[in-house]
């Protein structure tokens, strides 16, 4: 397989990534060499990966992933109405396509098999499994029919298997989503878009038909701060100012004395806090305002507020509303603190999606977690207090920042632990198994693990699939199917 | 079955012109705001400008090139050539140059990992910055004033013998914190 592999894509791939261990295909699976098992294969994994097998010559990495397939958040974060994001795939597919590098799906470490177990096979174990869980609320009626987590509704709308049965309701006018971070501005943007847009992207089938019957026509982005502490980039709220069919609707008052503390600011912050100004306070030009007089759907920030309460409908089955508190600011810039006034306010609404934050949640026992942080303990990426085990990615330091944030952490963590090769810090003088150690276990406990081969099975179905819609993918949601087609 | 993925992807994404071309390239086309990158009385636009794989085919007069000095991360300097109409991300594909990470949206205008920095007369000859770009590079690792994303610029004559700088990618704040913490 490994020599299928380097025949074909040393012409194509010249780009980014010169597999340099393909050149000698006899250092392909050396009983000596240093062996790195890399846990999760989501973008952290892969960059960590890509820096190790480019690197150092010598050293075979595999990836093991729970699903069937590979990419983590790329596939089931990323807005699917932003494929630029997705062509880090391109990349990835050359690490695990390189002769060094291998992947492994449908294995659960934690369950299928142990960190433990993955130490005594490979000399380093990278934990790069991200950020599962999600924060509460913490409110009373957060169980309420109607109210969600950011994190299984995006799940929802990619396809994550686990997700697919979420099938929100959306017959309601009005949506609030707490949290003004990117991904509550996928959230508003996916529930506001124009179908037409919509129907070319790999959103899910499901989520589309759900879309299109939406009535959801006003959401409120609601933070607990002000309007210079907002946490969204300045791309993403680019595309709701120019969402088509959707005029921003905000609260003049909540932007007074912003406009003076604009020159202090460092440019990022500045820039997101000018084009924010321009869409909630200044008066539009005579074509915007054209063309806002016919926009029927409207975004809008509620700033200074948090939840206390999920409102219930007068039957008690769903949410009616929402109760928030409303908050002042105590200290100024990126540290301030919100604190409540005692006052609080109503708010209707049919659908609350909460997008207050990912968090990692403890994979195993061995592995040393910090349960107030949510995150693995670690100093550039060195596991405190456990020799062999690294970290890279939002497990690393937490579920902030964009994709290349964990690009040069991933490489930072690759580094730290050549380093530690190099200097002896990490032991790799005794000969390890690599993957045919934990195949061995896995096979004996009955799990299969799908291949990089295998999940290109899966990639041409979904391609195939995709193509019948006019999509450039529909993806399988059920991991049963996924099997089904990957081992076919 | 890998080549039948690939060039299935690629068939697809390219909707007018070589299957050989680069996805991203194509995908740059489609996209609304993007800067189009244009020689004078030609309007070339580098994104979409067609391009053979391989690097056998060099109609271009050698010396119609322009010569680009990258320094990398490591503080090396490394001599590059392109051909007008190329971007910088072109040439660091096209030459192989080594700069991890480096163009990850594939030039796409979906994020900055393709950062580079320039000396403030080389900057002012770049041309304007769109929005979209800025917007990008707010989000760049160790952001100046002379920064610019390497897919945005368009190789002219007039560029011959700039320097372009790769920036140090281990300087983030929030990593500086977690080790801290």
């Amino acid at each position: 397989m490994a020599t299928h592999k380097a025949l074909w894509k040393v012409p194509m791939f010249k780009f980014f990534f010169t597999p340099k261990g393909v050149r000698g295909l006899a250092t392909f699976q050396h009983a000596c060499s240093p062996k790195v098992c890399i846990v999760g294969g989501g973008p952290a994994g892969f960059y960590t990966a890509q820096h190790l097998v480019k690197t150092r010559p010598d050293v075979e990495v595999d990836i093991y992933e729970r699903l069937p397939v590979p990419f983590g958040l790329v596939r089931f974060g990323v807005a699917p109405d932003h494929p630029e994001v997705k062509n880090v795939m391109n990349t990835f597919t050359q690490t695990a396509q390189h002769a060094r590098c291998s992947f492994h799906g449908n294995v659960r470490v934690g369950k299928d098999v142990t960190v433990q177990e993955l130490q005594e096979s490979y000399h380093a174990v990278v934990l790069s499994y991200g950020a599962e869980g999600n924060r509460n609320m913490g409110v009373p009626g957060e169980d309420l029919d109607g109210v969600y987590s950011a994190k299984d509704f995006v799940g929802w709308y990619n396809g994550l298997p686990r997700n697919r049965h979420l099938r929100p309701d959306l017959s309601c006018e009005t949506a609030v989503v707490l949290g003004q971070g990117n991904v509550a501005l996928d959230v508003a943007r996916i529930l506001l878009s124009p179908v037409d847009i919509l129907k070319k992207t790999d959103i899910t089938q499901p989520a589309l038909d759900a879309v299109s019957k939406s009535s959801v026509r006003r959401v409120l982005i609601v933070g607990r701060r002000g309007p210079l502490q907002v946490a969204c980039t300045i791309k993403e709220l680019r595309e709701m100012v120019n969402l088509p069919g959707t005029r921003p609707e905000m609260v003049v008052s909540e932007f007074d004395g912003i406009a003076e503390k604009l020159k202090a600011l460092p440019r990022p912050r500045k820039r997101l806090t000018e084009l924010l100004l321009k869409a909630a306070v200044e008066t539009p030009g005579e074509k915007e305002l054209e063309r806002l007089k016919s926009d029927k759907q409207a975004w809008g920030f509620r700033f200074f507020r948090s939840p206390v309460e999920v409102l219930p409908s007068a039957d008690h089955t769903r949410v009616a509303g929402i109760r928030l508190a409303v908050n002042r600011l105590v200290g100024e810039g990126e540290g301030a603190r919100a604190e409540a006034t005692g006052e609080v306010e109503d708010m209707e609404c049919g659908l609350v999606v909460s997008s207050i934050g990912y968090k990692s949640l403890a994979i195993d026992p061995v592995v040393p977690f910090d349960s107030r942080k949510d995150v693995i303990p670690n100093t550039m990426g060195r596991v405190q207090n456990a020799a062999g085990l690294y970290c890279s990615g939002w497990v690393k330091r937490g579920p902030t920042g964009v994709i290349a944030t964990t690009m040069n952490d991933s490489f930072d963590t690759a580094r730290t632990l050549l380093h530690d090769m190099d200097k002896g810090i990490l032991d790799i003088s005794t000969a390890k198994p690599g993957s045919q150690g934990v195949a061995a276990l896995l096979h004996k406990r009955g799990v299969k693990p799908v291949s990089f081969s295998d999940w290109e099975k899966i990639d041409i179905e979904e391609t195939r699939r995709g193509e019948a819609r006019g999509k450039p993918r529909e993806k399988l949601l059920d991991v049963g199917e996924m099997l089904q087609v990957a081992w076919a | 079955m890998s080549l039948v993925t690939l060039t299935r992807r690629l068939l697809n994404l390219s909707a007018q012109g070589s299957p050989l071309r680069r996805s991203a390239f194509v995908l740059a086309s489609d996209t609304a705001g993007l800067k189009r990158c244009s020689l004078p009385g030609q309007l070339q636009a580098c994104c979409t400008r067609q391009r053979n794989v391989s690097t056998s085919t060099q109609p271009l007069r050698a010396d119609s090139k322009v010569t680009i000095n990258f320094i990398n991360r490591d503080g090396e300097k490394i001599t590059a050539k392109g051909s007008p109409g190329e971007s910088l991300l072109d040439v660091v594909i096209n030459q192989d140059l080594d700069f991890d990470g480096f163009g990850a949206c594939e030039g796409t205008l979906a994020c900055s990992t393709c950062h580079l920095i320039f000396d403030e007369d080389v900057y002012k000859k770049l041309g304007p910055v769109t929005d979209e770009e800025m917007d990008m590079l707010d989000l760049a690792y160790g952001l100046t004033d002379t920064s610019r994303l390497g897919c945005q610029i368009c190789l002219t004559r007039s560029l011959d013998g700039i320097t372009a700088r790769v920036p140090d990618s281990v300087t983030d704040i929030r990593q500086s914190e977690d080790v801290s913490s």
